[in-house]
């Protein structure tokens, strides 16, 4: 019953995109300033159809909440014994699920677009909202006609088979839903630049609109990614943090164009600057999220994410990639031109510095769009590649550097125009940072360049992040100031923590009997024992292993090969000690057969990272600044708000003041 | 700025479109295949899973007739998928033995009660120990073994309508 309701409010919902769609698109039609009947149907039918998408999405949960083995999608995805946490989020666990998440967030931010917003000059708004619906609608299709997740069986099955058991864990239940309030969050920017170019409104204006759902957007993105990457570096047992894996690309490559837009949209709504740009990236970040959904979900790409695919389900989505990038993409050659480019600005200013890392941005953008690509081009001639970091870190290095080189510089500039030499004890200072960052760890030892640049920039960066406080007064900096500073500052943490990887992880790989010590970056790794073990739905070796530093109390790390039954695969169990200054990182491997002693031998593989926990805690520094900029955005607004209403009732008031002593002046009619 | 440069992203988009989707038609091959395909069967020796059928073990693939061997589990979905196309299959004179990964007798039994037993022999195999041997990486899977014992052929995933003449085309070539 409740995967018909499901069903019945997904196809409303869908029906309710059309309207919206048509209604917005006729009001486009109405004369310059006369309002048009139809305009009034689109707001509400993007409200009521958030709600309808929620419902069918709250349906999906409950079917997998409650082990509906009638229902395909989770007689082939859970298991009745599957712990509770992991049936609910096994409901995105899977292509269907996730796709039918994927449109119950997009509408309820169309929603809270049709809902909230009420800056914009009516005509814009109505085509915002078509071409909200009209995206709206190729996802609801793509849903309902080639990937249904509420199709029952004909025959309940007696039990399920199962999730991925890769799958099954915490990082899954937060990292693919952040990432997909992002990705869709872009959607509205994306209906927003549209909606701007096809009504000719690229304004500041419009950039204020754009901006709150640009840096929602970029917020989550920023989460996901970083919950994303610690998600691979923990749950693979690989030791490394990022794999330039599609997946992962695809998620990296929205936030780069949200990066830039975010900025872009800054100068837009500042300074009047860069409208044919922020258009363009507008509709780029979005296509970029779409191209991402279409890498992942059709299968053209081979990844370490194994999702189900489909070649039939590929087709659709590029034929919605081709209708709604390619359609974009040409509504926007056809437009550009009749935006003029609004306000100059001189090559030394802050417009200046954002357009160059705006530039950089797109480069590192396009590097990993290449290398992402480019095993699919070579395919095509038969010959199967695979790109990774020998190419990817390189290429991006040659573009990250100068751009943190002018993130550093960029925001101690004026806007307009401005000299270097007023900025000279400044440039002074950074630089002095940077030279004695690299003399110290030249000095220290023979390390790669790119982790000692990177050491040298982050320092340089840290300082320079702090820099625009500077002599004023703290208690009156706005807050989207301090989100500014935050989100720079967490760049240079995280920057420093990937250089710390880089440059200083330690590895051992070693067969070990129980007793045995290993010793690596200063830590006592005592193998003490391997026994079996069992969970749920799983059956592993367990090894207890002794860690201690310098003559300290030993802490007994448990990382696990294990086996999961329903399907059949093996997983290693990585086990992490947390410390204040890096992480120790242990996986348990294969037996490795009889010691010498007589004894059983494991494969035991221990890193120690210094200071790789930074990535991270610099990625939630960057995504807190994110949200910082929103709340003071938004406190800016309310106050306008409030301050445009408080100046209406005192002019009403005045009004009928002086209409009242107008009437009391006025001579009594005569009787 | 010039009009034309407007029309660089849609050109760069086109090429992506055009390569995906020529990729998209090409036939692509996501499996894991087995390395031992061309090699002898393990040496192994499997108890019976279940009280119908009697065990397996080496011996019985080398009586020179070639046969089918089927890797499945009563757990799993697309083995009921299968189950028609194994009966086919059995109809068509191919005999066929099963291994049945980590099982209960019971469930054996009520699989094979409910969706029909092709099996001329099933073994168990309770920690995958011969699945693995065999170079195979889930359920189900079906394979080609000559008279003497070789695997010729790997078929992954359940076997579908289409795939009968195929496997009887090989087993034919196994003679």
């Amino acid at each position: 019953m409740f995967a018909e309701i499901g069903h019945a409010a997904l196809w409303l919902a869908a029906a309710l995109a059309i309207l919206q769609m048509v209604s917005g698109a006729l009001a486009l039609r109405a004369g310059e300033g006369a309002a048009s009947p139809y305009a009034l149907y689109a707001r509400p039918a993007a409200v009521v159809q958030a709600f309808l998408a929620v419902l069918a999405f709250l349906t999906l949960l409950h079917a997998f909440a409650v082990t509906d083995l009638s229902v395909k999608l989770v007689a082939t995805n859970s298991h009745s014994m599957k712990p509770f946490l992991y049936k609910l989020t096994g409901t995105w666990g899977n292509h269907e699920g996730s796709m039918l998440l994927w449109v119950a967030v997009l509408a309820m931010s169309g929603g809270l677009l049709a809902f909230a917003e009420r800056r914009l000059p009516e005509k814009t708004m109505s085509a915002t909202l078509a071409v909200q619906g009209f995206v709206a609608i190729g996802f609801y299709a793509f849903l309902l006609i080639s990937s249904n997740p509420f199709e029952r069986l004909p025959v309940p099955a007696p039990e399920g088979i199962g999730l991925n058991p890769l799958l099954q864990d915490i990082g899954l239940a937060i990292h693919p839903p952040t990432l997909y309030v992002g990705y869709v969050g872009l959607s509205v920017a994306f209906s927003l630049a549209m909606g701007a170019l096809i009504t000719r409104q690229v304004n500041p204006n419009f950039a204020k609109v754009m901006r709150p759902w640009v840096l929602g957007a970029w917020v989550f993105l920023t989460f996901g990614i970083t919950a994303g990457s610690y998600w691979a570096y923990y749950e693979l047992g690989w030791g490394g943090w990022w794999f330039w894996d599609p997946v992962e690309n695809a998620s990296l490559m929205p936030w780069l164009a949200a990066t830039a837009l975010l900025h872009s949209v800054s100068v837009l709504a500042a300074r009047d600057a860069l409208r044919t740009w922020t258009i363009m990236l507008g509709v780029v970040a979005f296509s970029m999220s779409m191209l991402g959904t279409f890498l992942v979900r059709s299968g053209v790409l081979t990844s370490v994410h194994a999702f189900a695919v489909d070649p039939e389900r590929g087709t659709l989505l590029l034929m919605l990639l081709a209708i709604y990038i390619g359609g974009s993409l040409t509504i926007f050659a056809l437009r550009a031109s009749s935006i003029s480019e609004g306000k100059r600005f001189t090559a030394t200013s802050r417009e200046g510095a954002l357009v160059f890392n705006n530039v950089m941005l797109s480069a590192i953008l396009a590097i990993v769009l290449l290398g992402t690509l480019y095993p699919l081009l070579t395919e095509a001639f038969d010959v199967r590649v695979s790109v990774g970091p020998p190419y990817f870190n390189p290429a991006g290095a040659i573009f990250a550097i100068p751009m943190f080189v002018v993130m550093a510089i960029g925001p101690l500039m004026r806007w307009k125009d401005d000299s270097p030499s007023r900025i000279q004890p400044e440039l002074a200072v950074l630089g002095a940072i940077a030279l004695l960052v690299i003399a110290l760890v030249v000095f220290l030892g023979n390390y790669p360049l790119l982790p000692v640049l990177g050491l040298a920039l982050a320092g340089a960066l840290a300082v320079a992040a702090l820099l625009p406080l500077k002599g004023r007064k703290l208690t009156r900096v706005p807050t989207a100031t301090w989100g500014m500073v935050l989100a720079h500052f967490g760049v240079a943490v995280s920057l420093f923590g990937m250089a710390c990887e880089g440059a200083f992880t330690q590895e051992r790989l070693a067969a070990v009997a129980a007793g045995d010590v290993e010793e690596v970056g200063g830590w006592n790794v005592q193998l003490e024992s391997v026994d079996p073990v069992s969970g749920p739905n799983w059956t592993a070796m367990e090894a207890r292993i002794a860690v201690s530093r310098g003559g300290g109390d030993p802490v007994i790390l448990a990382p696990q090969a294990r086996n999961f039954w329903a399907p059949v695969q093996a997983t290693s169990e990585s086990a992490l000690l947390t410390t204040w200054d890096g992480q120790l990182y242990a996986v348990i491997g294969d037996p490795a057969g009889i010691g010498p002693n007589g004894k059983q031998r494991w494969q035991l593989r221990v890193w120690w990272k210094p200071f790789v926990t930074f990535i991270w805690y610099g990625g939630l520094i960057i995504a807190l600044g994110g949200v910082l900029s929103i709340i003071g955005r938004l406190q800016v607004d309310l106050k306008r708000r409030k301050a445009v209403r408080v100046g209406e009732e005192r002019r009403e008031d005045q009004a009928a003041i002086a209409a009242e002593a107008g009437n009391s002046a006025s001579p009594e009619p005569a009787e | 700025m010039n009009r034309s440069l407007y029309f660089i992203p849609l050109i760069g988009f086109v090429l992506i479109a055009v390569l995906a989707g020529f990729m998209l038609t090409q036939p692509k091959n996501q499996f894991v295949q087995s390395q031992m395909i061309g090699k002898p069967l393990p040496e192994f020796e499997l108890r019976a899973a279940t009280d119908s059928r009697p065990g397996v073990s080496i011996a019985h693939f080398r009586d020179g007739k070639p046969k089918l061997l089927n890797v499945w589990a009563s757990w799993c979905l697309p083995c009921i998928a299968e189950a028609p196309q194994l009966e086919e299959l059995k109809e068509n004179g191919v005999e066929i033995i099963g291994i049945a990964i980590r099982d209960r007798p019971e469930d054996v039994a009520a699989f094979l009660g409910r969706y029909g037993n092709p099996y001329t022999r099933i073994g168990a195999d309770d920690r995958s120990a011969i699945q693995l041997e065999l170079g195979s990486s889930g359920v189900p899977e079906t394979f080609v073994i000559d008279g003497q014992g070789n695997i010729l052929h790997q078929h992954i995933g359940d076997i579908r309508k289409s795939d009968v003449p195929i496997l009887l085309e090989k087993l034919r070539e196994a003679q």
